[in-house]
């Protein structure tokens, strides 16, 4: 299966990742060789295999609903390159969702 | 040239559920506190993190969707929805894709007093998004994560309405039904509630759709009803001059009163959906479903219904009381202690409903309780008071808390019934009217009714009526 540049282009914006154009080329190659190797999977009969999501038998963990302390505003913007009056402040947003 | 066009319109609504913990983690749901007080590791999408599902998120989608006459899925799976914007921590939104919990339902609602089913397509979990702030002026924008993680159902119809009318129509049915469940707040303007519609236009009569344009930012039933309306002239126009509607979205600007382009086509997003291996496989048995099947309220139409029904309304007073589900237990609670459901129900809708919207209040926090309405109504009901001093003094009695009976003490507003006084006043108004006296001799009997008037006008609205009348035909005849 071929992968194209194109497609790298579009996987890389979504990712929100900057490649040069040799990258390009040998993201192209080697995502292109590793799905043709999984190719051989493709004789295999699975016409009556449920898609599996997950190999855990386990099922239904669930917590109950019940509030427990947070962090405090401090700890909870300690990662955050940049805060301002306890917030995490980002490059201006233009467009709203 | 002037070819009809009809509209072709689908609503996206993001319920909140009013759990007291988020959707994946133990952190509070409550709305308006300071900035980033209620987050923890996992809403805040650090890494190692492992999510896991809040019970009572699922019990509420599952009673939604037995509300919404749906199938309720038995295998259910999240999956991971992926894209990245300030406000979402872990670059991906933990949603359910291809197998929503619930599918397959409808709403029954009133347009203009016409029945009308909208087909649901499916109700999904999943969990909001923080908040971010512009700050105006400024260089950068604010990120508040206190919502992030908070269960949202997704409810999504079939494009099966017509007019801003009956998105209103639709809109208010669900929401009544979300606030009888007690899983939503419902409220609009704080974004508990959000509705997101999808509109097209097509020529009268044809059967394919148009294209289709998506409306964001709409956050009451107010700008639902104008971002529709100015979204059917909008693209009415666009066909009459012969150009054709881009697929889009686009941002009510409640301002301006328009909508403007927020996203084209060609940024639409990629979210790349796959299982969240985090998160092991949600199992509803039918036991389960019918367990909590026994725990459903009497739903709004069904109510609505019954107080036909049962107390003899108008279809008209059972709708509006209906509505919300304090304002018909308020009005049954009265009922249970006054009997007379439709006395009760024109107070309850009149005088109660006027004073509660003017206050902005629930008929759950009153300050006219049933039992002190009920104490009015005996009043009128005994003669003590006439229903006229009754309507004047309840804004009074709704403003001060007071007993009615202590404002009528009070004011000096008891009816007079005695003939005494009665037929003093009758016979000071007939002496100074002797012009319409004649008329009245002369065969003229409509007069009667000026006569009656001016006696409860000498007597401040105190005279009881039915004895003015009595009296005055009397003495007339004489």
């Amino acid at each position: 299966m071929q992968i194209g540049k194109e497609e790298i282009e579009h996987v890389a914006k979504l990712a929100r990742l900057e490649i040069s154009e040799a990258e390009r080329e040998a993201f192209s190659q080697q995502l292109s060789s590793i799905l043709t190797y999984m190719e051989k999977l493709k004789p295999v009969n699975t016409d009556e295999v449920e898609p599996t999501a997950t190999v855990l038998e386990q099922t239904n963990v669930f917590r109950e609903d019940k509030a427990r302390a947070c962090l405090p505003v401090e700890k909870a913007l300690a990662n955050a390159p940049e805060s301002e009056a306890g917030h995490f402040q980002v490059p201006r947003i233009l467009e709203d969702r | 040239m002037n070819v009809a066009y009809e509209a072709v319109i689908g609503l996206e609504v993001h319920a909140q559920l009013r759990t007291q913990a988020k959707m994946f983690c133990a952190c509070g749901t409550t709305f308006g506190l300071s900035a980033n007080t209620q987050t923890c590791p996992i809403c805040l999408g650090m890494p190692g993190i492992l999510p896991v599902i809040n019970r009572q998120a699922v019990e509420m989608a599952i009673r939604t969707g037995l509300a919404l006459s749906c199938t309720i899925r038995s295998q259910n799976r999240f999956a991971r929805k992926n894209y990245f914007y300030p406000d979402l921590p872990k670059g991906y939104q933990i949603s359910q894709y291809e197998a929503p919990i619930c599918e397959h339902g409808w709403v029954e609602t009133y347009v203009n007093r016409v029945p009308k089913r909208i087909q649901i397509r499916r109700a999904h979990l999943e969990e909001d998004a923080g908040k971010n702030i512009h700050v105006s002026g400024s260089s950068h924008s604010r990120v508040d994560l206190n919502r992030a993680g908070i269960p949202l159902l997704e409810i999504v119809t079939e494009p099966d309405m017509r007019s801003a009318d009956e998105v209103v129509a639709y809109l208010k049915s669900l929401r009544d039904i979300l606030m009888y469940l007690e899983v939503c707040d419902g409220n609009m303007e704080e974004g508990s509630l959000r509705c997101e519609p999808n509109l097209s236009l097509r020529p009268v009569g044809q059967q394919g759709l148009g294209t289709k344009v998506e409306l964001k930012n709409i956050n009451s039933f107010k700008f639902v009803r104008e971002a529709l309306e100015y979204e059917i002239k909008r693209q009415t126009k666009v066909l009459d001059e012969g150009r054709s509607v881009q697929q889009e979205t686009r941002l009510w600007d409640a301002e301006k009163g328009v909508t403007v382009t927020m996203r084209s086509k060609e940024d639409a997003h990629d979210y790349r959906y796959f299982p969240d291996p985090d998160l092991v496989p949600l199992h509803i048995a039918q036991d389960w479903v019918e367990e909590l099947r026994k725990t459903m309220p009497e739903l709004p139409s069904a109510r609505q219904k019954r107080f036909v029904t049962e107390h003899g309304l108008p279809d008209y007073d059972a709708g509006v009381l209906t509505s919300s589900k304090p304002l018909a237990d308020y009005f049954e609670h009265c009922v249970k202690l006054f009997g007379q459901p439709k006395t009760v129900s024109n107070w309850v809708m009149g005088e109660l409903l006027r004073e509660l919207k003017n206050t902005g209040t629930s008929a759950a926090n009153s300050p006219v309780s049933p039992e002190r309405l009920v104490s009015l109504l005996r009043l009128v009901e005994d003669r003590t008071v006439s229903l006229k001093v009754a309507r004047e003094i309840f804004p009074e009695l709704y403003a001060s808390g007071k007993a009615p009976e202590h404002i009528v003490k009070e004011g000096g507003l008891t009816q007079v019934s005695d003939e005494a006084s009665l037929e003093k006043m009758i016979d000071d108004v007939l002496a100074k009217n002797p012009a319409q006296l004649a008329q009245y001799r002369g065969g003229k009997e409509e007069v009667l009714g000026f006569f009656v008037g001016q006696v409860m006008k000498a007597s401040g609205g105190k005279a009881n009526p039915g004895k003015v009348n009595e009296l005055l035909k009397k003495k007339l005849a004489g």
